[in-house]
């Protein structure tokens, strides 16, 4: 069995910023598995610019802003296996992995970090009616086809769904020569970034429809339309409101899923709202010395973001290995009412950092509201938001003072406050 | 001039095709559609039936319970899914007890071994997920779960490598008596043949009826289904029915051979013959009535639907053999439930009144068993590592959901009667069957199906001729 301090679980944004994370605090045994031939993930597809302008104040694609990555794992000489999943993790922090070149493996590691990232929700998820025809996609799978294999997915395109990836091919397929006929998105409000919305539909003239929805599939071999029709406040479609929209394909753009198949063979407490890891501010799970961060914690709105949170795991993973991450007591964070989760879920006050940011999303829009932070009943903070939206994750920051200065305390409250 | 020509290569055409198989002949199996398993076949609840709810002296009480004590060996010799779980029948009030009786008697006229009635108590302890509602419940210890797609494949796979010839996108034009047999007209070219076999499906009767006075009229009654993640597939042990009814054996909740849970079908008759398409209606209704059964059913873990048509013949039974004024031309027409079950049977009994009346004999060395594809994700640790070095392309994991590996993708492309299309490979090696539905694999199996078949990527298909998944390059059309 191969023995390593840390072990990180994709080499994708988070698995690359935790690796580096761990390195620069010390840790010289690491070792990240990919299963992919290239390490970046997702970002190797994602060649639209927009990322990087929190970390590294510019814009950057995303094989540019996983090549910054990529680069300091190099020049840190962190080993990365290649073309290897992860076909097992035990609780005990036994990795399984399979390859080409070493054939199956098995790693005892000190800890891991989790940063297998999420996949799309399928249309089974909606069970949209109507025929199975070819020509049904979800966005993700159509950005791989278009950026990375050079091939078109359809002529004529209806996409369901307003989240980002579906805005962003949106643009990108209407670029490519295809001519995008609208945007469906079953709620009243996008679920993508507003930036996306503007640079993405408005500036092509797109239609997205808000409160509409795919109501039936239609073509034999392959799609030969989709009925939209609008729906009601309940999310019903509404009798008479039906509207018939050719076009050969149709792209899914409807929620991702943190992936977390190993996380449940490991025995990991899942959050059932986030469908990620059950997480402290140390971005432990609910076994000590399993770390998560990205979206297989909890699906991000902006790269940079998973960046910083999974820096955090690597350098507490280190912490972990070298003895120096040791728990007493623990605050609960608790969802007030239009919050409708938040990461972590616990912080102890004895080993948190000088800042913790609580990260989280609102369960509904609102404007001109309050995000307001109670430590025990007691507001210590009432900062008022234009708009909140569920699209865009937000966040608080605790400082240790607040908590040190509070012993006993049992619960961080964070809610949404309407005027 | 062939002996046998068999039209159809679902399961009851690839049963045919294989039992004829053992036999010296020349036979040809021809199919409308670009693989084997591609209508009511896919498209069923995959459940080898116990027999208790044929009218006793039906051919479907004779083929089902021949079908149910073949299946376990039957899988086995041909490596197919199978597993004994049992299967409950259900009853919701005291009105429905002596029902429940008199179905236990019907089956034991049947002659299906171990039926038993069990209280509400001891059901809920077998099943502890039933709804608190059931009042009584009958066990068959013999119902079990088969892999639909294998059953089929596997048959067809032991017929082509006896010698049996497939042609596919074959839909027959034409049939007409001749004084030696019958020539039948194809989209792939005529076919003179001392025997047909009928094996259509939903268009069993328009084929009879092109020969026979005796007319049968099928009508196809729509099924719909909805498909769950294997994470809640142990949602159920056995596979859980509620009474039947005139329209059929009601909603189920059961495992599938693979570990999925299944719910459905609807039954509902339908004018078109192709409509394969699930509605919103249908789709509610299942979920509803599933939830009689059981509560919790998870809605939040489905990850597909689909609906297949049953070929409900008007006389409510199967037709089975020759065609009374057609010599030569033998029907296994009406094949609806419990047809995935009766399906080995009907094979074998078919094709021992053809050898009989055509004097066929017995190859002497015919292949009888099939291996399958080896699903490395089932194997152990020392197994897995053993498979990767005797093939690193057990290495390479196409499919992350089922954990398929390029080696299994490329033994289904190059077995005999392989798979050409995206769902060829998804009913013969799983890539595409999990969670995500091919989302992050259909790439990587397009490019490894255009590389085994030599064709381009832009040639691949899902299904059918047409069905073609990309169009063309990027900027194509600027």
């Amino acid at each position: 069995m191969i023995q390593k301090d840390i072990v990180i679980i994709g080499g994708g944004p988070a698995g690359l910023a935790a690796a580096v994370a761990a390195h620069q605090a010390g840790n010289r045994s690491i070792l990240i598995l990919e299963r992919d031939s290239v390490l970046g993930g997702i970002l190797n597809q994602c060649i639209h610019n927009g990322f990087g302008l929190h970390v590294f104040k510019e814009e950057l694609t995303g094989p540019e802003y996983a090549a910054r990555y990529i680069r300091q794992v190099e020049a840190c000489g962190i080993e990365v296996k290649l073309d290897t999943m992860v076909i097992d993790l035990t609780a005990d922090k036994i990795v399984t992995a399979i390859n080409e070149k070493d054939g199956l493996l098995q790693i005892q590691a000190q800890a891991v970090i989790l940063a297998m990232g999420c996949r799309e929700r399928p249309r089974g998820a909606l069970n949209i009616p109507g025929s199975r025809p070819s020509g049904i996609f979800s966005a993700g799978t159509a950005q791989r086809f278009v950026n990375i294999e050079g091939y078109m997915p359809g002529h004529q395109i209806v996409i369901l769904g307003s989240g980002d990836i579906g805005l962003i091919m949106a643009r990108r397929l209407t670029l490519e020569g295809a001519a995008v006929k609208m945007v469906c998105e079953i709620m009243p409000y996008s679920g993508g970034l507003k930036r996306n919305i503007v640079q993405c539909l408005d500036d092509y003239g797109i239609p997205l429809r808000l409160s509409h929805t795919v109501t039936q599939i239609h073509g034999k071999d392959r799609v030969t339309g989709v009925t939209v029709a609008k729906v009601d406040s309940d999310r019903n479609p509404i009798p008479g409101s039906e509207e018939f929209v050719a076009c050969d394909t149709l792209l899914l753009s409807v929620g991702l899923i943190p992936e977390n198949e190993l996380t449940r063979k490991a025995g990991i407490v899942i959050n059932p709202k986030t469908l990620g890891a059950i997480v402290d501010e140390s971005l432990t799970t609910s076994i000590e010395g399993i770390f998560a961060a990205g979206n297989v914690l909890h699906v991000h709105d902006l790269v940079d973001y998973v960046s910083t949170e999974a820096e955090l795991a690597g350098k507490n993973a280190v912490k972990y290995v070298s003895g120096r991450l040791v728990k007493n007591e623990s605050v609960a964070v608790v969802t007030g009412s239009g919050v409708r989760y938040t990461v972590p879920s616990a912080i102890h006050p004895a080993i948190a950092e000088t800042i913790t940011t609580i990260r989280f999303r609102t369960d509904n829009v609102y404007k001109d509201s309050y995000v307001s932070v109670d430590l025990d009943g007691e507001r210590l903070q009432h900062i008022k938001k234009r708009i909140l939206t569920p699209g865009e994750m937000e966040q608080v920051l605790i400082p240790r003072k607040w908590l040190s200065e509070r012993p006993g305390l049992a619960t961080i409250t964070i809610k949404i406050e309407e005027e | 001039m062939v002996d046998v020509l068999i039209i159809g290569a679902g399961v009851v055409g690839a049963s045919v095709a294989r039992a004829l198989s053992q036999y010296e002949l020349n036979a040809v199996v021809i199919e409308k559609n670009h693989d084997v398993c591609e209508e009511t076949s896919k498209a069923n609840s995959g459940i080898v039936h116990a027999g208790y709810d044929a009218l006793p002296g039906t051919m479907k009480a004779k083929f089902n319970l021949l079908g149910s004590r073949m299946m376990a060996s039957f899988c086995r010799d041909l490596d197919v899914p199978y597993r004994n779980n049992g299967s409950l029948i259900l009853a919701f009030c005291d009105n429905d007890l002596p029902r429940l009786a008199a179905l236990k008697e019907q089956g034991e006229l049947n002659g299906v071994e171990g039926l038993r009635l069990l209280t509400a108590a001891e059901a809920k302890r077998l099943e502890p997920n039933l709804n608190a509602g059931v009042v009584g419940a009958m066990l068959a210890p013999s119902g079990a779960v088969v892999d639909p797609f294998e059953l089929t494949i596997a048959q067809a796979e032991l017929a082509a490598v006896n010698g049996i010839d497939f042609v596919f996108d074959a839909e027959v034009r034409a049939i007409r008596k001749t004084t030696s047999g019958f020539l039948v007209t194809t989209d792939r070219g005529d076919y003179e043949t001392k025997v047909v076999v009928n094996c259509a499906g939903v268009r069993a009767d328009e084929l009879n009826n092109l020969v026979s006075t005796r007319k049968l009229s099928i009508i196809p009654r729509k099924g719909e289904y909805c498909l769950f993640d294997k994470q809640v597939g142990t949602l159920v042990e056995h596979t859980i029915f509620q009474m039947p009814t005139e329209l059929g054996k009601g909603v189920l909740v059961t495992p599938t051979a693979e570990g999925n849970l299944l719910i459905g079908p609807s039954a509902v008759d339908v004018a078109d013959k192709d409509d394969v398409s699930t509605t919103a209606e249908g789709l509610a209704e299942v979920v509803r009535k599933a939830r009689q059964s059981i509560v919790s059913v998870p809605t939040g873990f489905v990850i597909t639907a689909f609906a297949g048509l049953r070929a409900t013949e008007r006389d409510g039974d199967f037709v089975i053999g020759e065609a009374p004024d057609v010599p030569g031309f033998y029907n296994a027409a009406g094949i609806e439930s419990p047809g995935l079950t009766s399906a080995p049977a009907i094979g074998d009994h078919l094709a021992a009144s053809i050898a009989i009346a055509l004097g066929l004999e017995l190859k002497k060395n015919p292949i009888r068993k099939r291996p399958g594809t080896i699903r490395f994700e089932t194997l152990d640790t020392d197994r897995k590592a053993a498979m990767i070095r005797d093939n690193p392309d057990y290495g390479k994991i196409v499919c992350r959901c089922e954990l398929v590996t390029a080696a299994e993708i490329r033994d289904a492309i190059r077995r005999p009667l392989g798979a050409t299309t995206i769902d060829g490979v998804k009913r013969r090696a799983r890539a595409g069957s999990g969670r995500c539905q091919g989302g992050f694999c259909s790439p990587k199996v397009i490019r490894i199906l255009a590389e085994e078949l030599g064709i381009d990527p832009l040639e691949i298909v899902k299904s059918d001729q047409h069905s073609i998944i990309l169009v063309g390059f990027d900027k194509d059309d600027m």
